[in-house]
C-alpha cells in the first residue's frame, strides 16, 4: 500500500484547493493519520474508496475525540546582558498561548478487496460549541451509520448528510454529550459505601458531615454497650 | 381460620392455627401415623412457593447465569421455577439479572407494574443491587431497589447458578412464612399497600425522579466525623 505521504500528495493533486494534513502520532503505536478539510471531505472519501490502487471499501471503526480549550505556557530563555558589565543573565520569558478546543471524528479504513489497511482519516470541527457540523461518511461507507450516531450522541458532532441522525445510546430527551471532557454527570451519590477521592467529594454534598466526635472518655474500662 | 392475636414476624415459627396448640413436632408425629393436618394458608403457600414462574428477560451477563440455572446441570425445575414466562401477566417473579441502565429502568418498572400480585423481585448480581462496577457511570441506575421493592438480593459478579438457586430457596422460605390474614399479612392480600410504582420519566440529564423515596432511602452516613 502507498504511504500516507503518497496518498496525501495524490489527494492534493486530485483535489486542488482541498486541505490534507498528515498528523503524526508520536507514540509507540505510530498510527499516523490524514486530517481532511471538511469542505472536500466527501469527495476525497469517495476517491479513497473508488481509487483502484487503494479501494478502501470498508470503514471498520468511526470514533470521536474531544480536545478541550487549553492554555499552553511556552518558556523561552533569553540571555540579557548586564548593564553593569557582569556576566549575561538568563531570563525566562513565559508566554501564554490559548489554543481553542475542537472535536474530531476518526475513521479507520481498510480494503477488503486488496487486503490492506488501515488508513486513518480524521475530520475536525471549528470549535466545540456552534461550529460542530461535519460531513457524514454514511453515504460512502454504510458501516458509519450507527457509529456516527454514537459520535453525535456522545460527543455532539452533527453529521450533515446522515440519513437518520438520532441519539442511539442515550434517550432522545437527554441534553448533554457524556463523552465530552467537561461533562458533569448527574449527582446521584446519595449512598456510597466506600467513598474516596472524587466520589467522596460528591458524596459529602449529600452527607452533611457530622460534628466532630466528642473526646474519648477518660475512664479506662469500656462502658457496657446497650 | 383463626387470627393470631399478636402479629409476629413471618419468619418465626408459627403455632398451627387450625390445630389448636399442636407444635410442629407433634404434627410431624401425627403425619407419620398417616394423619395429615394442615391449613388453607399452609397449603396455599406450599403450592405457590413450588411453582414460581419467573419473567423471561435478561439485562446483561447475569442473564447468562440465569439461563445456565435452567439447564440440565443446575435444573431450576427441581424447585418448580422452570417456566419462564414471556408475558408479565403470567409471571410471579422478576429476576433483575444484570445492569439496569437509566434508559432501561422505566421499562423494568413498567414490567413490574404489569405483573399481577403476588409477585416477587430478585436483584441478581452486583449491578442490579447497586450498579456494581458501573456504579459511577452516568448512565447506570445505582440499584433497581431505587424504584421497586426487592425481596432477595443475590451478590456476585455474576452469581453462579447455585447462588441463584439459593436465592430462590430463600424466596420459597419467605413465601411459606407469609400470612394471609391479620396485621402481618402478605402484600398481595392487603388493600392498603400498592403494588404499582411510579414509572420514572426521561429527564434532560437524569431520570425524573431519580429514585422513589417511598421505596428507597439512603443508608445513614458513612462519612466519618472529622477528627479534631
Amino acid at each position: 500500500m502507498e504511504s500516507l505521504e503518497q496518498i496525501r500528495d495524490r489527494l492534493l493533486a486530485r483535489f486542488p484547493g482541498a486541505s490534507v494534513t498528515l498528523v503524526i502520532n508520536p507514540g509507540a503505536a505510530a498510527e499516523h493519520s490524514l486530517l481532511l478539510g471538511a469542505a472536500h471531505a466527501v469527495e476525497m472519501a469517495r476517491f479513497l474508496r473508488d481509487d483502484p490502487a487503494l479501494q478502501l471499501d470498508y470503514c471498520s471503526n468511526a470514533t470521536g475525540l474531544d480536545w478541550p480549550d487549553k492554555e499552553i505556557v511556552e518558556t523561552k530563555k533569553l540571555s540579557v546582558a548586564d548593564p553593569a558589565g557582569g556576566p549575561a543573565k538568563i531570563v525566562e520569558e513565559k508566554t501564554k498561548r490559548f489554543e481553542p478546543g475542537y472535536l474530531e471524528a476518526v475513521y479507520h479504513l481498510y480494503s477488503m478487496a486488496l487486503r490492506h489497511g488501515p488508513v486513518i482519516i480524521r475530520l475536525r470541527t471549528g470549535n466545540r460549541t456552534d461550529q460542530v457540523t461535519l460531513p457524514s461518511f454514511t453515504p460512502i461507507w454504510r458501516s458509519c451509520d450507527f457509529q456516527e450516531r454514537e459520535i453525535f450522541d456522545l460527543f455532539g458532532i452533527v453529521f450533515a448528510g446522515h440519513p437518520d441522525l438520532r441519539r442511539i445510546l442515550m434517550w432522545d430527551e437527554f441534553k448533554d454529550h457524556p463523552m465530552r471532557k467537561d461533562y458533569v454527570d448527574p449527582d446521584d451519590y446519595e449512598w456510597e459505601p466506600t467513598p474516596h477521592d472524587r466520589v467522596l467529594e460528591r458524596a459529602k454534598a449529600h452527607y452533611p458531615v457530622p460534628p466532630p466526635a466528642p473526646a474519648a472518655p477518660v475512664s479506662p474500662t469500656p462502658e457496657a454497650k446497650p | 381460620m383463626s387470627t393470631p392475636a399478636t402479629p409476629s414476624p413471618a419468619s418465626a415459627p408459627q403455632p398451627f392455627p387450625a390445630a389448636g396448640n399442636l407444635s410442629d413436632a407433634e404434627r410431624e408425629e401425627l403425619r407419620r401415623h398417616g394423619i395429615l393436618l394442615t391449613s388453607l394458608e399452609e397449603l396455599y403457600n406450599w403450592g405457590r412457593s413450588n411453582s414460581i414462574w419467573p419473567l423471561q428477560f435478561g439485562l446483561a451477563c447475569c442473564a447468562i447465569e440465569m439461563i445456565a440455572a435452567a439447564t440440565a446441570r443446575f435444573d431450576i425445575a427441581r424447585f418448580g421455577a422452570e417456566i419462564f414466562r414471556p408475558s408479565p401477566r403470567q409471571a410471579d417473579l422478576m429476576i433483575v439479572s444484570g445492569t439496569v441502565t437509566k434508559k432501561m429502568a422505566p421499562q423494568v418498572v413498567r414490567l413490574w407494574n404489569q405483573m399481577p400480585e403476588p409477585k416477587y423481585c430478585i436483584a441478581m448480581g452486583a449491578c442490579a443491587i447497586s450498579g456494581g462496577p458501573f456504579k459511577q457511570g452516568y448512565n447506570v441506575l445505582k440499584g433497581i431497589d431505587r424504584f421497586i421493592p426487592v425481596d432477595i438480593y443475590i451478590p456476585g459478579c455474576p452469581p453462579r447458578p447455585e447462588a441463584l438457586l439459593n436465592g430462590l430457596i430463600q424466596l420459597q422460605a419467605q413465601i411459606k412464612g407469609e400470612r394471609l390474614t391479620g396485621p402481618g399479612a402478605a402484600r398481595h392480600v392487603r388493600s392498603d399497600v400498592t403494588s404499582e410504582f411510579p414509572v420514572p420519566e426521561y429527564g434532560e440529564h437524569d431520570l425524573s425522579p431519580p429514585k422513589n423515596p417511598a421505596v428507597w432511602q439512603p443508608a445513614p452516613s458513612l462519612v466519618r466525623p472529622t477528627k479534631v
